[in-house]
């Protein structure tokens, strides 16, 4: 019994000693002023690699989802006669909940994995110590760039996939079932506001990119350097982003839509 | 010893979770010259050049480089003594996204503000003191161990440092790899006035091109002095080690109870 009680009590202080060197690492990554000179051709090219190389994925899903929203909504609200608030119905569940939780999940398991991959094994293979000996600072160069890229993409790629999946939604809609499109449009209009739904959207997306980006690079800095270690640092990057996205998820949208 | 000291480790205590890695280390590095720091794999020869070089921090004892504490300098002032060191680390450590050139530039493009065409020609001048002048289009992937070392020596060396410390050079290296690379830290020593410091546990190279050598074990430096000096070391772990002996001192078998015991046969059995 003790000794459940003690390991209770490690894997609690393990939790909290964890928490605290993300913390320090990240007031490690964000201190300091970056220099544009050399800052931004480096985070050109993650920008590159997390977001422009994601968006095949983001656009494919987001179309699916549209369509699949479409169908569903078409079904349900058919029964009621009011299948011209379908419109509504895509815009606002793409906009405020699915787009920017969908393309966060899409993203751990995208970039975030190959984030943790890509620097576990540049400390596996010394590349960060010997930078470090150069005297250059890899917080600065290697983590920086990648978590202002993930920071910046999110958001970003989260609109694409919200606007994709209207068009999908329009698509399944309008083009096959027959759904008056100037209702789908007017609808969509009339109920969406643009701080309330739209910006309240972003700024999810813009928090979940934050924490993804930073669960991604911490995790593959703080790696143990061995292929084993890698292995299992990439899967907690995707384990970890993911409930902390859906843990998040809630926690805003009863902050933004909660007042009943 | 009577020497410049270089580097002077005063006994420095450091563990890494609850093993104790080090107990009361005193070495003096002289400078210009070749050190080689030896000992059995797992006795922290790598984590003394580490500690060396402030990546990691001891428990307690003093660690000077050239009359600076490291231990007392803080993160961004670490960052600019280190610009004087440079460190061979035994994978190399190229950056895999960059060409050789590039590779040997980075420490250029980074902390100097020289034209392009003078980075060209210093790039050019390290890889040819290297020979690999003409691998300078080469991705790290396309090269083989030894030049893959040997191309991030002249990385090591672009920005032309006080210090230079080797770990493991010539681990994993065919007989004509290592050749070349004892040429070329005799090479550097001598013509760019380097102190070296060589962690190796390749016993006759080292002591081929070494002034002066320190053998560490159990946490503790148990011989030091010139190659000379050791061969005569009077004692036993030294020469177990200088040797090659498999037992002595240092025991052919793992500590363990009474074979008798784990055979079976304690208490008399019929």
């Amino acid at each position: 019994m003790i000794d459940k009680i003690a390991s209770f009590g490690r894997s609690g202080a393990d939790l909290v000693i964890s928490i605290g060197r993300a913390g320090r690492f990240l007031a490690g990554v964000l201190s300091g002023v970056p220099r544009p000179k050399t800052g931004f051709p480096l985070l050109m090219k993650q920008l590159y690699s997390v977001g422009v190389l994601s968006l095949a994925i983001i656009v494919v899903s987001g179309l699916f989802i549209g369509m699949v929203l479409g169908l569903q909504g078409y079904t349900i609200l058919s029964d009621f006669g009011s299948e011209a608030a379908i419109g509504q119905m895509i815009a606002l569940t793409l906009v405020r909940e699915l787009g920017p939780v969908v393309t966060a999940l899409l993203f751990a398991g995208r970039a975030g994995s190959a984030l943790t991959a890509e620097i576990g094994l540049m400390k596996a293979t010394e590349q960060l110590s010997s930078m470090e000996m150069m005297g250059v600072d890899p917080l600065r160069r290697v983590i920086a760039p990648r978590l202002w890229a993930g920071f910046i993409a999110m958001p970003i790629l989260a609109i694409i996939f919200s606007m994709v999946g209207i068009w999908g939604g329009m698509l399944v809609g309008v083009e096959w079932l027959g759904v008056f499109e100037g209702s789908y449009w007017g609808n969509m209009q009339a109920s969406v506001d643009f701080w309330d739904d739209v910006v309240n959207g972003i700024i999810k997306s813009v928090v979940f990119g934050f924490v993804c980006a930073w669960i991604a690079v911490y995790q593959g800095y703080d790696c143990v350097p061995t292929s084993a270690g890698i292995s299992s640092a990439t899967t907690k990057t995707v384990v970890y982003s993911s409930l902390a996205v859906l843990g998040l998820d809630f926690v805003l949208t009863a902050v933004m839509f909660g007042n009943f | 010893m009577g020497l410049d000291s270089y580097i002077t480790l005063k006994d420095v205590v450091f563990s890494r979770s609850e093993r104790r890695v080090f107990n009361g280390v005193s070495v003096e590095i002289p400078r210009g010259k070749i050190t080689a720091i030896m000992g059995p794999s797992g006795s922290g020869k790598t984590t003394l050049l580490r500690l060396v070089g402030g990546q990691l921090r001891p428990d307690s004892g003093s660690i000077v480089v050239d009359g600076q504490s490291i231990g007392e300098l803080r993160r961004k002032e670490l960052y600019k003594f280190r610009e004087k060191m440079g460190m061979l680390f035994q994978s190399g450590a190229l950056f895999t996204d960059l060409s050789v050139y590039e590779n040997v530039a980075f420490p250029m493009r980074v902390h100097t503000k020289l034209p392009e065409d003078m980075i060209n020609d210093i790039v050019l001048m390290k890889l040819e003191a290297v020979g690999l002048r003409g691998a300078r289009n080469l991705m790290p992937s396309e090269l083989s161990g030894g030049m893959n070392r040997r191309v991030a020596l002249a990385r090591s060396i672009a920005l032309d440092p006080e210090l230079i410390m080797y770990d493991e050079p010539f681990a994993g290296q065919d007989p004509i790899g290592m050749g070349v690379l004892v040429k070329l830290i005799r090479d550097l020593n001598s013509s760019m006035g380097l102190t070296s410091v060589l962690v190796s546990h390749d016993v006759q190279e080292s002591l081929s091109i070494c002034h002066y050598a320190c053998i560490i074990a159990d946490g503790k430096v148990i011989g030091a002095g010139s190659p000379a000096e050791l061969q005569n070391h009077p004692s036993e772990q030294v020469q177990q080690f200088l040797n090659g002996h498999p037992d002595g001192p240092v025991p052919f078998h793992y500590p363990s109870s009474a074979a008798a015991e784990d055979f079976g046969l304690a208490g008399g059995v019929s």
